[in-house]
């Protein structure tokens, strides 16, 4: 059964905007998950500059024994990432689809500040149900 | 020779005629831009009422507007004078001009006479919008209560509009309500016109 261990959300300067797990399989108190997000953000530039091929965008998935791990970039640095089952299915349309939320509910809401951790509600909200809608139609499958 | 098929070249832009204008806005581009209007008058003012003041008083201005441009729009230059006239102008047309849709439900109080309410499950205004919790009460619908303001005002109905959340069960975002108190005068003129 495929199953989403921890979704992460890191600013352009690598600081953790938003942190969230799914189960207690992936669970990390906050300076791991901070540790987490800037090791990430370095790995993530340095396979940028490693690649044998000019114009790499950096790494989009890792694989390892007892996860997986995907990872988005926005056209603005912003980096969308989640841990998962290994063999999890369409994590990359799940990414894509966090992004238009976070545009959506957190942008656009003028209490927000740029850059700094996310704590809008509405995002949280629609979030989850997004998360629900795809374990079911995983489990579904 | 009269010309054929030349459309009149208008001088000044205050003799073209009033076109219906685009019937679709971007809803990211409104948002954005309310967003914006919301951040601006935050670094202006030292609390939350003031706040909330000067959003009613952006919407003032924007309802006086709306009210003449749809008196001459959609009815063909008719004035209301009952209170249940221009409360159904305002819940119907003025909602499906600005926001689309007619309002989910217009209310009469039932605990004082002079007090009416139109509710709607989400406001358009309020759409992307996650108060903190430290701000307490504040609502960005005070922009709609100022829209409604300005109309009931432009159209000689004073009353005092507020914005609320009302809580549901069974809903995790509470409803939106805006509360219109009608001044002491409509209500004399109200009874008096029978």
């Amino acid at each position: 059964m495929a199953a989403i261990y921890s979704l992460y959300i890191i600013n352009k300067s690598g600081g953790l905007i938003y942190y969230k797990d799914y189960g207690s399989a992936g669970r990390m108190d906050t300076n791991d998950t901070l540790r987490v997000a800037s090791l990430w953000h370095s790995m993530h530039a340095i396979s940028q500059q490693l690649s044998p091929v000019s114009g790499c965008a950096g790494i989009e998935l890792l694989q390892a024994d007892t996860f997986d791990l995907h990872c988005f970039q926005s056209l603005t640095g912003t980096k969308f990432f989640v841990v998962s089952e290994p063999g999890t299915q369409q994590m990359e349309s799940l990414l894509k689809f966090v992004y238009e939320l976070y545009t959506d509910y957190v942008l656009k809401n003028p209490f927000y500040e740029m850059e700094m951790p996310i704590r809008c509600e509405l995002f949280d909200i629609n979030l989850t149900q997004a998360v629900q809608k795809d374990r079911v139609a995983l489990l579904a499958r | 020779m009269i010309g054929v098929g030349k459309m009149k070249q208008y001088s000044n832009i205050l003799d073209k005629p009033l076109t219906k204008g685009k019937q679709e806005v971007s809803l990211s581009a409104f948002a954005f831009l309310f967003s914006e209007l919301v951040q601006y008058n935050q670094t202006q003012v030292d609390n939350i009422g003031e706040l909330e003041r000067r959003l009613e008083d952006a919407g003032y201005a924007v309802g006086a507007r709306v009210l003449e441009l749809l008196c001459h729009r959609e009815k063909g230059n008719r004035r209301e004078t009952r209170l249940l006239g221009i409360l159904s102008f305002v819940h119907s047309t003025v909602w499906k001009v600005l926001f689309g849709k007619v309002a989910d439900s217009l209310e009469k109080g039932t605990e004082h006479e002079d007090e009416y309410m139109i509710s709607e499950k989400e406001l358009l205004v309020n759409k992307f919008i996650s108060i903190p919790k430290d701000m307490g009460t504040f609502n960005c619908g005070a922009f709609v209560a100022g829209i409604v303001r300005g109309v009931l005002d432009s159209a000689g109905f004073p009353a005092v509009v507020t914005a609320h959340f009302v809580p549901m069960e069974g809903q995790q975002r509470p409803r939106m309500t805006i509360l219109i108190k009608f001044a002491e005068e409509v209500l004399r003129r109200e009874a008096r016109l029978g």
